[in-house]
């Protein structure tokens, strides 16, 4: 079957090589070393997941912390160790615990695992490639990923402890190690784990920009291309140009901590002790940060829109809602979330010009995100709508994005910021509209393409059960954290138990914390049924959703270069479902409209017009023969 | 129901332990990890059972479980719990937050942050209804097909200019406030602001009062010794009579100026009553000025809570002891105000003055003193 796959790993755009030759791959170069998008696409999936579980324990660790301060569990102890003496997590073990959860959560998970995950599988699937375009990088870019991953988690076998700054890690904090256990050897790890990440993620978005820019297949021009592969090529634009500057703060950080510059340092007490630093500012190292750090939510949370612009598109059998709107939006956010950094510098003693300026560009990126919420909302009206679970997790995105979008409108107004900043209704904010939301779209991601990535059907029942456990318990858990915000209670604090004001928020902190873990245990729910799906799932039709995209025409079986034979061509947009007049509630892309005249608009001759030509002049023998009836 | 179970059983291993010897309760955790096997195979069993019970169906040549309209009512259930859920939380958590700003700017803040409330909570109830109204209605019929709409431009211009107007207004208005916030000249018959250092260090602050002649000394890092904690040039005549203090007592309604300092990382001075928040940055001092308008008796009053004090508490994370970095805050009468500030002590110590003395002689005798012992 493999014979006409493509020799050079499938690089090539013709197939008519004459020679044929097959591909005797080892367990090393099929599983491990593998330069097949589709491999790399599943490795990226497993270990996002692995990184998940991990960062999910992390943040159920600090909730016990949070609902029981004045109770002992020796079981964290056999756990910990000394991280947690006395059977308590220990104040600075709980600031890593929250910076490595961040970290996790965002660059490894819903950076690396989103992008990386859907990048990898659907670009040459959806846009007609035999692979990526430089399949080697695309490897290399896995694996920098993976020693990220593995340095990130060893310093947990640190003496002092994993990073414990925050995920935002401002210096002078992480600059000065003897500020806190956490600035020490833990957070040198961190610092050469995410240059490695971040590397990773060059070589993947540049990839990804590639290949969609040139490897695309005949017929297929930008405005053919499913949404996801709008969003999944935007983030890599956004990730190609925003990661280099956290790079640049990190090394200049790294020179800070190791040779005795101060570029962020000045002015400094320690403990007493005077230090040799002078002119330096850390407001600029939240400058650098944050012009990664905002659009880093953008790349976070783009793919998910585009996972779920899709799901939704292909489960409400209905064309997505203003499919133009919904790639122009994209564009808008991405050209903006560029100049809006300074909405987390507000009250950092940054200019207060500058702040409003920021604010003003800050609630002008709220009209796309709009926008593109009423077309999902519009998407679904008068839908013939099938649950499938991935259907639900994008519905579940949708809600999140309203819920955490709205509450940025008070965040982004630097007037309100001054009392809400850093407190929890910061965490409700983002854990809902970036953190919720984006999984929420991975997830659905997953459902729906799993049967492409292992040939296999997921459990419909367990998902069901997955996606309402989860979706209430991340309501359970963020709501309220809103009105803790209200109430000034600041984030990443140890207990409540110091402040009488805060005391009443400790049954609210059992409850969320129980919800947690309510949310958490679902989780089994998924991993059980991903992992038996993948041995014993039951096998899958070749386009088991019904869907029009490219990567259905592939065979259920992966092979090497995708396509046994030629590339198929493209003919229409991917969102023909429903059609008046057509015979199937849904028509490939591959289907030329020769063969579907009865079905054929004005519309989808914009810019054919002889095609309109052709169809005005069957409407006109059709009407011509209902007169002679 | 089952979180209820485990409610109340979650206490059972913690207090079983002791202080002295934590002696991890193994029958505890495995009663927990027996507890959610169990849990997996009742799932299990509910899962088989309902396989059976479509198989039965199809067996007598009806439709199996039509999972579509399942799906379709738990999302109405849900829309419906979650509006109740939404007004429970806005009606009984909402109560619990903050009570009314304490200071002018605060109460221009909290207007803004009424029509912005109003105008999201507008859109939140309308485009959650929608959608899972939606997901109801419109859930999947073999008889029905869906409306091919792929775009209608009016209505996508409608809801782009919408949403751009609303935010144009709450752009202005917060830009203004905002501006008015940080404006920092005084206003025209204000009486002129009170300057009061504050100095944040892990983890504590440090409280510094201008002393008769109304000006604060300048300070420079290089000069902090155990005695002069802060740093203050003692070149300048003006550092001499300044004050240090334990507690921030402010005059009501007069504008103070809080010039924000940190010593060695960031630490944020957040004063959420009077809707007051600055990151204190080490090598960039900042300020912000506002105006206390209800005294702490009267908040007191207002609150019916006779222990309720305004606080100033740290809100950037700052190492191990950030969680308890406060300090009480007393906004009193002028007269008050008065008589507690003749009786601060002066920052210039009888020690510093020795130091001082001897700083000639000695120019770096910079040994740390027990800080850390500052933290409670």
């Amino acid at each position: 079957m493999s014979t006409l796959a493509v020799h050079d790993h499938g690089v090539a755009h013709h197939d008519e090589h004459g020679h044929e030759h097959h591909h005797n791959e080892t367990f090393v170069s099929k599983y491990i070393f593998s330069m097949d998008h589709k491999m790399i696409a599943k490795q990226f999936l497993i270990t996002g997941i692995t990184m998940a579980v991990i960062a999910m324990i992390l943040s159920i660790l600090f909730r016990i912390q949070l609902a029981y301060p004045d109770k002992t569990f020796p079981l964290l102890t056999t756990l910990l160790g000394h991280f947690a003496p006395n059977g308590r997590i220990s104040t600075e073990f709980y600031l890593s615990l929250v910076t490595i959860h961040g970290t996790i959560m965002v660059f490894f998970v819903l950076t690396a695992g989103l992008s990386g995950t859907f990048a990898n599988l659907l670009i040459p699937l959806q846009i007609g490639a035999r692979d990526m375009a430089s399949p080697f990088m695309n490897m290399l870019s896995y694996w920098f990923f993976f020693l990220a991953s593995v340095v990130m988690l060893s310093s947990f076998l640190v003496q002092k402890g994993p990073a414990s700054g925050g995920w935002t890690i401002y210096p002078p904090l992480s600059a000065l190690p003897k500020a806190m256990p956490g600035s020490g050897e833990g957070m040198t790890l961190w610092l050469i784990s995410m240059v490695m990440f971040v590397a990773s993620s060059l070589m993947g978005g540049i990839n990804y920009v590639s290949t969609v820019l040139n490897m695309r297949t005949k017929g297929m021009d930008l405005w053919k291309m499913p949404l996801t592969i709008w969003a999944l090529f935007l983030t890599a634009i956004l990730g190609i140009l925003a990661f280099p500057v956290l790079v640049a703060g990190i090394v200049l950080l790294i020179f800070d901590r190791s040779f005795g510059t101060s570029f962020y340092l000045s002015d400094i007490v320690l403990n007493g002790v005077q230090q040799p630093y002078e002119g330096g500012s850390p407001i600029l190292f939240q400058h650098l940060f944050w012009f990664l750090g905002h659009p880093e939510v953008y790349i976070v949370i783009m793919p998910a829109m585009g996972i779920s612009s899709e799901v939704m598109s292909v489960n409400s059998r209905k064309p997505i809602f203003g499919y133009h709107a919904m790639v122009y939006s994209l564009i808008g956010i991405t050209v903006l979330s560029f100049i809006v950094w300074g909405h987390h510098m507000f009250v950092t003693g940054m200019n207060p010009f500058l702040g409003g300026v920021f604010m003003i560009t800050t609630l002008i990126i709220a009209v796309p995100s709009a926008v593109k919420t009423f077309n999902w909302l519009a998407t679904l009206w008068r839908g013939n709508i099938r649950f499938t679970p991935a259907m639900l997790f994008a519905i579940g995105m949708v809600s999140f994005f309203i819920s955490g979008g709205l509450t940025g409108i008070f965040l982004g107004n630097a007037a309100l910021d001054i009392n809400l900043h850093d407190t929890y209704f910061v965490v409700a904010h983002f854990h809902l509209v970036m953190g919720s939301a984006a999984i929420f779209g991975m997830l659905a991601g997953v459902y729906h393409w799993f049967p492409k990535m292992f040939g296999k059907l997921m459990d419909e029942k367990l998902g069901y059960l997955h996606f309402w456990l989860t979706f209430i318990g991340a309501y359970l858990v963020f709501f309220p954290m809103h009105f803790m915000g209200l109430d000034g209670v600041p984030r990443r604090y140890y207990a409540f138990t110091e402040f009488a004001s805060m005391q009443k928020w400790l049954t609210i902190n059992t409850f969320i914390t129980w919800a947690a873990i309510m949310a958490a245990l679902a989780q089994v729910a998924f991993i059980y049924n991903f992992v038996v799906s993948i041995f014993a799932g039951k096998k899958t039709t070749q386009n088991p959703w019904q869907s029009n995209t490219l990567e259905w025409t592939t065979p259920v079986e992966h092979i090497h270069g995708n396509w046994p034979g030629e590339i198929p061509t493209v003919y229409r947009w991917p969102y023909d479902y429903s059609k008046p007049g057509a015979e199937e509630d849904f028509i490939p892309q591959t289907v030329p409209f020769s063969q579907t005249m009865s079905s054929n608009l004005p519309h989808d001759f914009e810019d054919n017009p002889a095609g309109l030509e052709e169809l005005n002049r069957f409407t006109s023998t059709l009407k011509a023969e209902e007169k002679v009836k | 129901m089952l979180m209820g179970t485990n409610l109340v059983n979650a206490q059972t291993p913690a207090a079983g332990a002791t202080e002295e010897a934590p002696q991890v309760d193994w029958t505890g955790v495995s009663y927990y990890v027996l507890l959610f096997l169990l849990i997996c195979v009742g799932v299990a069993v509910v899962g088989k059972i309902l396989k059976i019970y479509d198989l039965t169906l199809k067996i007598q040549g009806k439709k199996g479980l039509r999972w579509n309209n399942v799906m379709g009512f738990i999302c109405l259930a849900f829309l419906l719990a979650g509006l109740y859920g939404a007004y429970w939380s806005f009606t009984v958590q909402g109560s619990m937050t903050l009570p009314e700003a304490a200071s002018i700017h605060g109460v221009k803040i909290d207007q803004m942050f009424t029509i912005t409330t109003v105008l999201t909570m507008i859109v939140f109830f309308l485009t959650q209804i929608l959608l899972f109204g939606f997901l109801f209605k419109y859930r999947h019929s073999e008889k029905r097909r869906a409306h091919f709409l792929p775009h209608n431009n009016t209505i996508e211009k409608i809801w782009t200019i919408v949403p751009a107007i609303v935010l144009t207004i709450l752009v202005v208005f917060g830009f203004f406030t905002w501006q008015s916030i940080m404006d920092n000249t005084d206003a025209k018959g204000e009486v002129a602001a009170i300057n009061i250092d504050i100095t944040g260090h892990q983890f504590a602050w440090e409280l510094r009062y201008p002393g008769k002649d109304g000006k604060l000394g300048p300070k420079d890092f290089k000069l902090t010794t155990a005695a002069n904690k802060l740093g203050v040039d003692f070149k300048k005549k003006s550092s001499f009579d300044d004050l240090s203090a334990d507690t921030m007592y402010l005059p009501v309604n007069r504008s103070v100026r809080l010039n924000i300092q940190a010593q060695d990382v960031i630490h944020s001075v957040y004063m959420p009553h009077f809707r007051v928040q600055l990151n204190a940055v080490p090598g960039l001092p900042t300020f912000f000025k506002f105006t206390p308008t209800i005294t702490t008796a009267q908040m007191r009053t207002r609150l019916d809570d006779p222990k309720f004090e305004y606080l100033v508490y740290c809100n950037k994370i700052c190492g191990g002891g950030h969680y308890n970095m406060q300090k009480v805050v007393r906004v009193v009468t002028e007269a008050e105000y008065q008589t507690w500030l003749s009786h601060q002590k002066p920052y210039l110590t009888d020690g510093l003055r020795k130091e001082l003395h001897f700083a000639a002689a000695e120019p770096q005798q910079t040994v740390s003193q027990n800080r850390l012992a500052l933290n409670n």
